[in-house]
């Protein structure tokens, strides 16, 4: 899955958190989900279950924590990807 | 500055129907909503009928975002904000602006327990080692005080947010807590009311005590039985009912339907003491909260038109009436008219009250007394003690203009409210 495919599912599983549906049009790898969705902090955790389901990865607390926006959300899948790959 | 009180907005979801209008319409003609419930005798409860409310799916989206009503699983608070939210509405009122809270309005809004089921889950999970999975809703959704809050933030309501919890009486004490609040000039508007989740996790622990009925498994719609010889036990329910209460300068300013007026009432405990028990109330309390309910609202017992009873369907019903007669010093044919919705709804626990406080509001405001249904064979102990007469058991077209309604629950608590038809004009 290239980058371009992982930036659009992510939008797809952040769409129902989101109330501001501009900003969510407007998603690129620069987007934070806090600040730019205006997604409840709260929320991030149910992102990162959805995202872990979709993409059957397992995504660890440091991880988590670290992803706060599209950019490093995408870099945090890949490397989970490639790992799994690997095994 | 003491303020008066009284109510201008009513919502409910209750096993014989689901907003006001229906509701409204089934007290008025005795229809049951008690039904044969499979999962009950699925799991081999006692008791296989149950009262619980119907509501559309597609009524959902009218009050729950798209991302509330995913993992949405507390029927508690789903029939709370529907009730809440269908109150406010009723009384002409919007949520607050997107930035600053209604800082004149807030809620009191009881609940046993919310959200066993979703705690049902979650405890599975976490038993299982994955409590990660959990995601974002568990907590608000087990938090007793989850109904209450979600009310507020779709409200916009800045101040008092609360939830109460006295078993059976919390929706009665509900209201009377956010009338106290008005009556003493700290909120314009208060929604209060109450809620009780649907299911066997709530309902078991009764079945087990033995104080729900398994005698009339077979005939659902006969099996809540309150002041009937016959009665062997109350049949569990679930809902929620609501009000919004309102200074009366306020609703008077706004211009907006007034229902019935709130005249005082009274909250005490037995302290489990003399005959009063967990489970059993001690009858000195409980006549001493319709006396003092009385006092506060400065009413004569012998004004009182209707009452509108607690009357589960035990075997404690005649007891209550003895109360009744004792408090009020009244007795045979000069006792008030008396009723119990529990006939046609069961007992909905938490809820019973807030439920039982808008079909008594309805009896005011439209002018009628609604049956006592499954009472033909009227307890011969209640006989004794007031005349056949009093307990209607077809609706009656009278206009009540004094009703005194009151609910005991576990824990020997008590709650008794006086509310008033309102004249407009």
């Amino acid at each position: 899955m290239d980058k371009d495919e992982l930036i659009a599912a992510i939008k797809e599983i952040a769409a129902p958190y989101t109330a501001d549906k501009t900003a969510l049009a407007h998603l690129s790898e620069k987007t934070d989900f806090i600040t730019d969705l205006k997604i409840n902090s709260a929320n991030l955790v149910d992102i990162v279950l959805d995202l872990e389901e979709k993409f059957g990865i397992e995504i660890d607390n440091d991880a988590m924590a670290r992803m706060l926006n599209v950019k490093s959300t995408v870099e945090i899948i890949e490397a989970k990807m490639r790992a799994h790959d690997r095994k | 500055m003491t303020k008066r009180v009284v109510i201008t907005g009513l919502g409910v979801v209750s096993p014989n129907g689901a907003d006001i209008a229906q509701f409204s319409h089934a007290i008025r003609n005795g229809l049951s909503g008690i039904k044969h419930d499979p999962q009950l005798e699925q799991l081999l409860f006692s008791c296989h009928v149950a009262g619980k409310p119907v509501i559309e799916e597609t009524r959902l989206p009218q009050y729950f975002t798209e991302l509330e009503i995913r993992n949405l699983e507390s029927t508690g608070i789903v029939y709370g904000v529907i009730a809440g939210m269908d109150a406010w509405h009723d009384a002409g009122l919007l949520p607050a602006p997107a930035e600053i809270p209604d800082w004149d309005s807030g809620t009191v809004f009881g609940t046993g327990t919310s959200g066993i089921d979703k705690f049902r889950g979650a405890i599975y999970k976490l038993d299982n080692l994955q409590i990660r999975k959990l995601g974002s809703t568990v907590v608000a959704q087990t938090m007793a005080s989850g109904v209450s809050a979600l009310l507020a933030g779709k409200l916009g309501l800045g101040n008092q947010v609360t939830t109460n919890s006295s078993a059976c009486a919390t929706g009665t004490e509900s209201i009377l807590m956010a009338y106290e609040r008005i009556k003493s000039g700290q909120a314009i508007r208060m929604l209060a009311g109450s809620t009780s989740d649907s299911g066997p996790y709530i309902w078991a622990g009764f079945d087990a005590m033995k104080v729900c009925t398994y005698k009339h498994n077979e005939t659902p719609e006969k099996a809540s039985r309150p002041m009937s010889a016959s009665a062997s036990g109350f049949v569990p329910g679930s809902g929620a009912g609501a009000m919004v209460l309102e200074s009366l300068d306020s609703a008077l300013s706004r211009g907006v339907k007034i229902y019935a007026e709130i005249l005082g009432g009274h909250l005490n405990s037995g302290g489990q003491r003399g005959t009063g028990t967990m489970t059993a109330p001690n009858p000195q309390a409980v006549q001493r909260c319709i006396v003092s309910a009385l006092k506060s609202s400065g009413i004569r017992p012998d004004e009182v038109d209707l009452i509108n009873g607690h009357l589960t369907a035990t075997s404690k019903d005649p007891l209550e009436i003895q109360n009744w007669v004792t408090a009020l010093g009244r007795s045979g044919k000069d006792f008030p008219y008396i009723n119990s919705v529990k006939g046609m709804i069961g007992h909905c626990i938490s809820a019973s009250g807030s439920i039982e406080c808008v079909a008594s509001v309805l009896q005011l405001s439209e002018g009628f007394i609604f049956p006592n249904i499954n009472c033909e064979d009227l307890h011969p102990e209640i006989e004794m003690l007031i005349d056949q007469e009093c307990i209607p058991r077809v609706s009656l077209e009278k206009k009540p203009a004094i009703l005194i309604k009151a609910s005991f629950g576990f824990g020997d608590v008590n709650a008794c409210l006086l509310l008033k038809k309102y004249n407009h004009g």
